[in-house]
């Protein structure tokens, strides 16, 4: 074996997988300097996003996204509950990211992935902070009763730029859910109207819908976002997880609609940020909200 | 247009700062790190043979326990735990002891605003103390925005309840050096202006979020300042070495 300042030599003997597993650096970087990737992207293109509404037919509101090979499902259970004190006209989300073994070679059961709560954690604060939600929307009887929704985001394959995926499968399944009809009953209760079987009429008429106009949320404010990597003097939009775990630089944009920074993410890593490199990422995050906009668009979502 | 901040302060004013290390005997290094109200503890072990699973051994690994005041750990402290972990990798130099596990443990003594700059600041003070080999030192600040547009520095817990957005930046230390101010520059700017870590909370325009990095910036000079005022105090004096 030689050494790797002679690698010119080895390359022209060894084959290019076993190159792209013995010094990965070098061999991304020979197609950097090309302006390309391995996958023959350029490096400011993210790759193909695929969105799926309404899968979960027991959730009421569910979302597939796929940015490439990375795969998220989310759904959402909406539930009643008594708001708290302090804010008696605003119901409430609860956001959970979840990584099951399914999704990674290196996520075993037993032993939840050290990024998952960290990722749940960022989602529940970008979509709140955003105020993609009116939480006074999820109220019900002022002071009595309001909405939980519980949002489960599933990671089915875990390929690089989690939360990208993450988020927009969480907006997504928003816009795809159905608040359930409810009525007061005669305790006071809050109880589902189920469609089956109306038993007998007269206990129908007495229960009202409560929320028959209201089914769905508005949602203003879509937060998108674009996780980028910064290597050297290069930036890399959308990495996959080859990409992520030889060059470590993560910075991730995240826009809303009205082009303002609900959050500009960046956790350690080799390369510094410096001013010319935050404004490329959020150009690179402008084209693609403007890209995840139309692909909303054409799902009719909002 | 000023603003008034309720303990006087001006907006680029930081609140008092202190530093002590060395208080633990049992750890490799420690420090105590203060601003203000807020009070943070940091421990070091390490380096400690073997790295955890899933990390490379050709390099040093470190592992970074976060305690809060009260309560349990919840995704919050996880958080924190990985924004301080991959900060500390990379100011570390991780060649230098390969296959080692070194343990940052945080223990926050008062939260009063500013709790991650906090503890940035204390980790990075607790790691010279253990004698970890550095690059620069990581000097972290918190940067609020106001509703008309200010920025303001460091704010306190009710300060930070009342703003609209605020932004925890992480910058290297400045350097002083002997080498004409050529040398040291990347892309037409410092080295001391690139960001390690940032973390926003809340709305801001773009425009907005550079005006905090600026702020953050002019105000790393007085905090590298004060960590090597700091540290070169008790180097001079014999008498607490050991």
């Amino acid at each position: 074996m030689g050494l790797p300042d002679s690698s010119q030599d080895l390359t022209s003997e060894m084959e290019v997988d076993a190159f792209r597993r013995i010094f990965p650096l070098r061999f991304f970087e020979r197609h950097l300097s090309e302006s390309l990737r391995p996958d023959a992207r350029p490096l400011d293109k993210a790759r193909d996003t695929i969105v799926n509404l309404g899968l979960v037919s027991t959730a009421d509101g569910s979302a597939l996204a796929k940015i490439g090979s990375t795969t998220m499902l989310a759904a959402i259970r909406m539930e009643v509950m008594t708001p708290s004190t302090e804010s008696p006209d605003e119901g409430c989300i609860a956001v959970e990211f979840h990584m099951p073994p399914i999704c990674s070679p290196i996520v075993r059961p037993g032993r939840p992935a050290e990024a998952a709560p960290v990722i749940s954690k960022r989602l529940s604060d970008t979509i709140l902070s955003s105020g993609m939600i009116d939480l006074t929307e999820l109220c019900l009887v002022s002071g009595k009763a309001a909405w939980m929704g519980y949002l489960d985001i599933y990671c089915l394959d875990a390929d690089g730029a989690l939360f990208d995926a993450a988020l927009l499968s969480a907006v997504v399944a928003f816009s795809n859910l159905q608040i359930p009809v409810v009525a007061l009953n005669d305790n006071g209760r809050i109880v589902a109207i189920t469609n089956e079987k109306e038993q007998d009429n007269a206990s129908i008429i007495e229960k009202e819908a409560v929320n028959k106009e209201k089914r769905k949320l508005t949602l203003k404010n879509i937060p998108f976002s674009l996780t980028c990597i910064l290597h050297k003097n290069y930036i890399l939009a959308d990495p996959t997880t080859e990409e992520e775990s030889i060059m470590d630089t993560l910075v991730t944009v995240v826009l809303d609609s009205s082009d303002q920074m609900v959050s500009f993410y960046k956790s350690g890593g080799e390369a510094l940020a410096y001013s010319s490199s935050i404004k490329s990422c959020v150009e690179l995050a402008r084209k693609r909200a403007k890209e995840l906009k139309e692909i909303l668009g054409e799902m009719d979502v909002d | 247009m000023e603003i008034d901040r309720e303990d006087g302060r001006t907006p680029n004013q930081l609140r008092p700062l202190a530093c002590s290390r060395n208080i633990l005997h049992r750890s490799h290094g420690s420090a105590s790190w203060s601003q203000g109200d807020t009070k943070v503890l940091a421990a070091v072990y390490g380096p400690k043979a073997g790295t955890k699973k899933n990390e490379n051994p050709e390099k040093a690994c470190f592992e970074v326990i976060w305690k809060p005041k009260t309560g349990q750990i919840g995704k919050v402290e996880k958080e924190y735990e990985l924004i301080l972990k991959r900060t500390i990798q990379s100011i570390c130099v991780l060649t230098v002891n390969p296959n080692t596990t070194t343990s940052v443990i945080i223990q926050v003594v008062h939260d009063d605003g500013s709790l991650l700059p906090c503890a940035i600041n204390a980790a990075c003070a607790a790691l010279v103390d253990a004698g970890i080999p550095m690059k620069h030192l990581a000097v972290a600040i918190c940067c609020c925005l106001a509703d008309n547009g200010y920025a303001v520095l460091d704010p306190n817990k009710l300060e930070e309840k009342k703003m609209t957005a605020l932004a925890y930046l992480v910058f290297p230390n400045t350097t002083l050096s002997v080498l004409p101010e050529g040398s040291s520059l990347v892309e037409d700017e410092p080295v001391e202006h690139g960001i390690i870590t940032s973390v926003t909370h809340g709305v801001m325009s773009v425009d907005d979020y550079f005006l905090c990095v600026e702020n953050g910036r002019a105000a790393t000079a007085s905090l590298s300042a004060f960590f090597r005022k700091n540290f070169q105090q008790s180097q001079r004096d014999p008498s607490k070495a050991g």
